[in-house]
Parts: structure tokens; C-alpha cells; sequence
């Protein structure tokens, strides 16, 4: 079979419950979705709606309890560096400097000294921190830790990399140069994203293709393919039309929910 | 500002000097000043007010800076005493740090495991801490019963006393490592036992090296209480010994001599933390 009809990522009628002092909590119900390579996908939907959930079982954090994940087709039995995960607390290593966090994954898997360097590098130089190379994560801005974390995924040859709001804690203008960079990154390397967001101007921007969650049981709803040329223009007349329909898909879930 | 000022207007360089002279030596003056000022209060008060009095039971400061001299290099009184605060020094330091690194030793693994090894915190824990509230004064006699009169017991104080600090900060130090840290890692493939030391091994350093540094504080602490055991030498017996013969100079030159080495040994931990965790915002 050719690679371009295996889906990269694969999530079957998947179902996920968590126990909780005796109480079941069903997070999420029936989920299907297929990402193909190089896809750039956004999740989006209010919180409950389980759309963290599908991407930490992506990740292989989590095991669903109906369905199955599939990454080329086979089942996900546990974190790997094939899927490499941004979170949105950085989730940096504290004691390493920039270079040693983004080295440290190769260095996990026995490369060898000088290919590390040169791989660091490189990736340093990709998000622009040629100058904070040797400096410790809490000397950082939020933006600054961000890209750490991005070019620790990258350096560790992550096929797929799982942002779950990455951007969520930055403030505005961090979040657009970030949501900027990670486009031009994500064109050149032919990364394949899983990008959970609840903005919805953020997923229009960046995603081929939204897919809209709703809570209670956690479920997708729909999937729309973002057709707009990139770069995206946000003030553009296409841009609010998608804005304006998502915007009302995401509210009706509520009105449902209320009524 | 100052040396535009004094290239300007040429008669006014030398006060212009003078102006940078303080400036650049003042802010490091003034807090050495503060700090010595206190002392010098307390040393003033302690001269004037057992100077000329025979009947007091607390020698001058003169008095015992003279025994110190005397115990460190003799030729002042040249009785028992004098020259011999190298041997007393070095069997203190000794034990000290002796007991320190076996404390270190025990605690260090035991903290570990007791941490991250569920098993092992149900079995050791609750027995550590019903032992813990017992202070290392109150082991003495059973020391003394267990170890015999002589430096074994005063060793065995020294690690009591700076084995609990350790363990507690290490117990504490391993469990409260981020889990967020444990899926970074996962997901960037290492995982398992190697996890062990890439993660939860440099997670738990500052509290650690917290745990090490009280507890060579209190290691020096529990020193003058486990030469109380009969030992022959260390600060703590000629303290001890001291009192006994009421020489109370000798009694207050070991006080100094234990607050000064004890000081030193604390800002030599200190500055090996700052080099080793110079990642934490705590302690960089």
C-alpha cells in the first residue's frame, strides 16, 4: 500500500471514560478523524468537548477505552518521539539550558555527541534563538519558552507534533508572531500538525481543516476545510465569513446544551 | 556624569575623583560596615562590663582572645591547653563531616526510595517518622549504652542528627517533581529507569542540597552534645572539659571557634549550590 493512502494518524470510533470515585465520566464518545501527512489540523470547542483528550491519546498519554489510535496504521501503545507534544505550561526542563533541552531528546536516544550539536543548532537557529542558547528556561519570556519547546519537538524528527494551546498563555502579539513562525516552519519542514485551540480566529488561521468538538459526552461534530490561500489574511472578507460560521457553530452547542 | 565633569572644567577633576572614589566604594563598604557594627556593640558592652572585676564569673574579651591565641599556637599560659586546638579542630571536623557523609550515604538512597517506591514508603516511612520528633539529645544515653563511651557515639549523634533533614528534603525532593516533566520526557522517547536520572534526579537537587545544608547545620549543632560522651579531643569535650574546671575562656574560645568553622563550612555548601543550581531561580 502507498504511504499517501495509510492516513498518518488514525483514530477509530474512538471512546474514552474516566472513573472517578465511582463515578463514570464519559470525555469522550464516537470520535473519527484521519490526518493525512503534512496536514495542518485544528481542534476546536469548548472545554469538556474532549478535544485534549483525543490529543494526549494521540500523544499515547492516555488509552482509549472503545476504538483504536492508529499512527501509520498501527496501534499507539505509548509516548513517542514520533509524536512529539507541545504543551501549553512549556513543559521545559528546568535545570538544561535551551541547547540541552532541545538536545534532549536525541541525547535520549543514543546519538552521538557531535550529530546532536549539529541538529541543536540548526533547530536553534530555526526559531531564532542564536542568542539565549546557554541560558536557563526561567530566563526566558513565555514566547522565548515556546519555541524552546517547539525546537526540542522538531530536533527529536517528531513526524507529527501535537500542540495542545500552545499559545493560550501568551499575550497577544507573542501569539500572532508564534502562530506566524509556526506556519512558515510547518510549510517548510512538511510537519503534520494536531493543533488544539478555543480560538477561533487562531484555528481559521492556521488549520487546512477545523474540526468542531462539543461537550457533554465529548464528541466531533464537524470538519470544515479551511480553503483560504495562505499567508491568511484575518481582516479579509473570506476570513469573517469562516469566523461568523464557526462563531455560530461553536454557540449552538451551547444554546443546545442550555435548552 | 563624573568623568564628563571632569574632563570639562580641569579644576574640578581631583573632587571629581574623590566623588567616584566613594561612589564606587561605598556601596561595598556600607554593608560590611552594618555588619560589624553589632558585634562591635556586643563586644564593647561584654569588655566594660567584666573588665576590672575580679568576681566575675565571665572572663573579658581580652582574656579569651589571649586563650585562643594560647590554644592555637601556645606560649601564653603553656598549660594542657595550649597549642592543642589543631587535634580538637580536626577531630571535630572529623566526625562532622564523617557523619555527615554517612548520613548522606543512607539518606540520600533510603529518600529515594522512599519517594518514588510506593512499597517501600508503606514498609520504612510511619516507623522514620515516629523515630523523627525524638530529639538527638535523647538518643545520648542509648548511644552511650549501644556504641560504649568514646567517639563512636559522638559519630553516631552527628549522623542522627543530620540524617532526618536529608531524608525529609530528598522524600519531599522526589515526589514533588512536575508531572508535567514526566510526559516531556516520555514523549521525547526516554522513559523507565532512565527517566530516574534525567528527570527526577536533577528535579529534586534544590531540595537536597536544602536537606544537605541543614543538615550539616546541624551536624555542627549536635557536635558539642556527642563529645559529651567522653571523648578525648574535638571542641565539644575541651568545652566540656573546660566547664568543668571553670576556665570559661576556654569555654567561650571553643563557642567561636565551632561558630566560625561551622560558618565557613555553611557558605562552602552555599557557594557549590549556587555553581550546581544556577538553573534554579531560587537559588542562582
Amino acid at each position: 500500500m502507498a504511504e499517501a493512502t495509510i492516513p498518518i494518524l488514525e483514530m477509530k470510533n474512538v471512546g474514552k471514560t474516566y472513573s472517578q470515585n465511582g463515578r463514570s465520566i464519559e470525555a469522550l464518545r464516537g470520535a473519527n478523524l484521519r490526518v493525512k501527512k503534512g496536514e495542518f489540523i485544528c481542534l476546536i470547542g469548548a472545554s469538556g468537548c474532549g478535544k485534549s483528550t483525543l490529543l494526549r491519546m494521540a500523544a499515547g498519554f492516555e488509552t482509549a477505552t472503545h476504538g483504536d489510535n492508529l499512527m501509520w496504521g498501527m496501534p499507539i501503545s505509548g509516548p513517542g518521539p514520533s509524536r512529539g507534544m507541545v504543551f501549553q505550561d512549556y513543559g521545559l526542563f528546568p535545570w538544561l539550558s535551551v541547547r540541552d533541552n532541545i538536545g534532549f531528546g536525541p541525547k535520549s536516544r543514543g546519538r552521538a555527541k557531535s550529530e546532536i550539536r549539529e541538529t541543536v543548532d540548526h533547530f536553534i537557529d530555526l526559531v531564532g534563538l542564536q542568542h539565549f542558547a546557554d541560558v536557563y528556561p526561567h530566563q526566558l519570556s513565555g514566547g522565548m519558552k515556546q519555541r524552546v519547546a517547539i525546537a526540542r519537538v522538531l530536533a527529536n524528527d517528531a513526524e507529527v507534533v501535537l500542540m495542545d494551546e500552545p499559545f493560550g498563555a501568551l499575550d497577544a502579539m507573542t501569539r500572532e508572531r508564534l502562530q506566524d513562525e509556526l506556519i512558515e516552519i510547518w510549510s517548510r519542514t512538511g510537519l503534520t500538525v494536531l493543533f488544539v485551540t478555543h480560538a477561533i480566529d487562531e484555528a481559521i488561521f492556521l488549520a487546512d481543516r477545523v474540526v468542531v468538538m462539543s461537550p457533554g459526552p465529548g464528541r466531533i461534530d464537524h470538519e470544515y476545510n479551511i480553503d483560504l490561500p495562505r499567508p491568511r489574511d484575518t481582516a479579509s472578507t473570506e476570513f469573517n465569513e469562516w469566523r461568523r460560521m464557526l462563531s455560530s457553530q461553536l454557540h449552538s452547542h451551547h444554546g443546545r446544551k442550555a435548552g | 556624569m563624573v568623568t564628563t565633569l571632569a574632563s570639562d572644567t580641569g579644576d574640578e577633576t581631583a573632587s571629581a575623583h574623590k566623588v567616584s572614589w566613594a561612589a564606587t566604594w561605598w556601596p561595598r563598604l556600607r554593608p560590611v560596615l552594618l555588619a560589624v557594627t553589632f558585634p562591635i556593640v556586643l563586644l564593647a558592652i561584654w569588655h566594660f562590663s567584666t573588665v576590672g572585676r575580679p568576681g566575675s564569673l565571665i572572663p573579658p574579651p581580652y582574656d579569651v582572645w589571649l586563650e585562643l591565641r594560647d590554644l592555637a599556637v601556645g606560649g601564653i599560659n603553656d598549660d594542657a591547653y595550649s597549642g592543642t586546638l589543631y587535634i580538637h579542630l580536626l577531630a571535630s571536623v572529623s566526625r562532622v563531616y564523617g557523619g555527615f557523609a554517612l548520613a548522606l550515604m543512607v539518606a540520600l538512597p533510603l529518600g529515594m526510595l522512599i519517594g518514588r517506591v510506593p512499597l517501600v514508603r508503606q514498609v520504612v516511612d510511619p516507623t522514620l517518622q515516629i523515630l523523627r520528633p525524638v530529639p538527638v539529645t535523647a538518643w545520648l544515653p542509648l548511644a552511650m549504652i549501644i556504641f560504649g563511651l568514646g567517639p563512636r557515639s559522638a559519630f553516631f549523634l552527628v549522623f542522627l542528627g543530620a540524617f532526618y533533614p536529608i531524608l525529609v528534603n530528598t522524600i519531599f525532593g522526589v515526589r514533588s517533581v512536575e508531572p508535567r516533566l514526566f510526559e516531556a520526557a516520555a514523549m521525547l522517547g526516554c522513559s523507565g529507569s532512565a527517566q530516574f536520572f534525567r528527570v527526577v534526579l536533577p528535579a529534586a537537587l534544590p531540595s537536597i542540597f536544602t536537606g544537605m545544608r541543614l543538615g550539616l547545620g546541624f551536624a555542627w549543632v549536635v557536635i558539642v552534645v556527642g563529645e559529651m560522651t567522653g571523648v578525648q579531643t574535638g571542641l565539644g569535650a575541651i568545652i566540656m572539659e573546660a566547664r568543668q574546671l571553670s576556665r570559661t575562656e576556654i569555654v567561650i574560645s571553643g563557642m567561636i571557634v565551632i561558630g566560625t568553622v561551622g560558618f565557613l563550612s555553611d557558605q562552602l555548601v552555599m557557594l557549590t549550590g549556587r555553581r550546581l543550581l544556577a538553573w534554579s531561580p531560587s537559588h542562582g
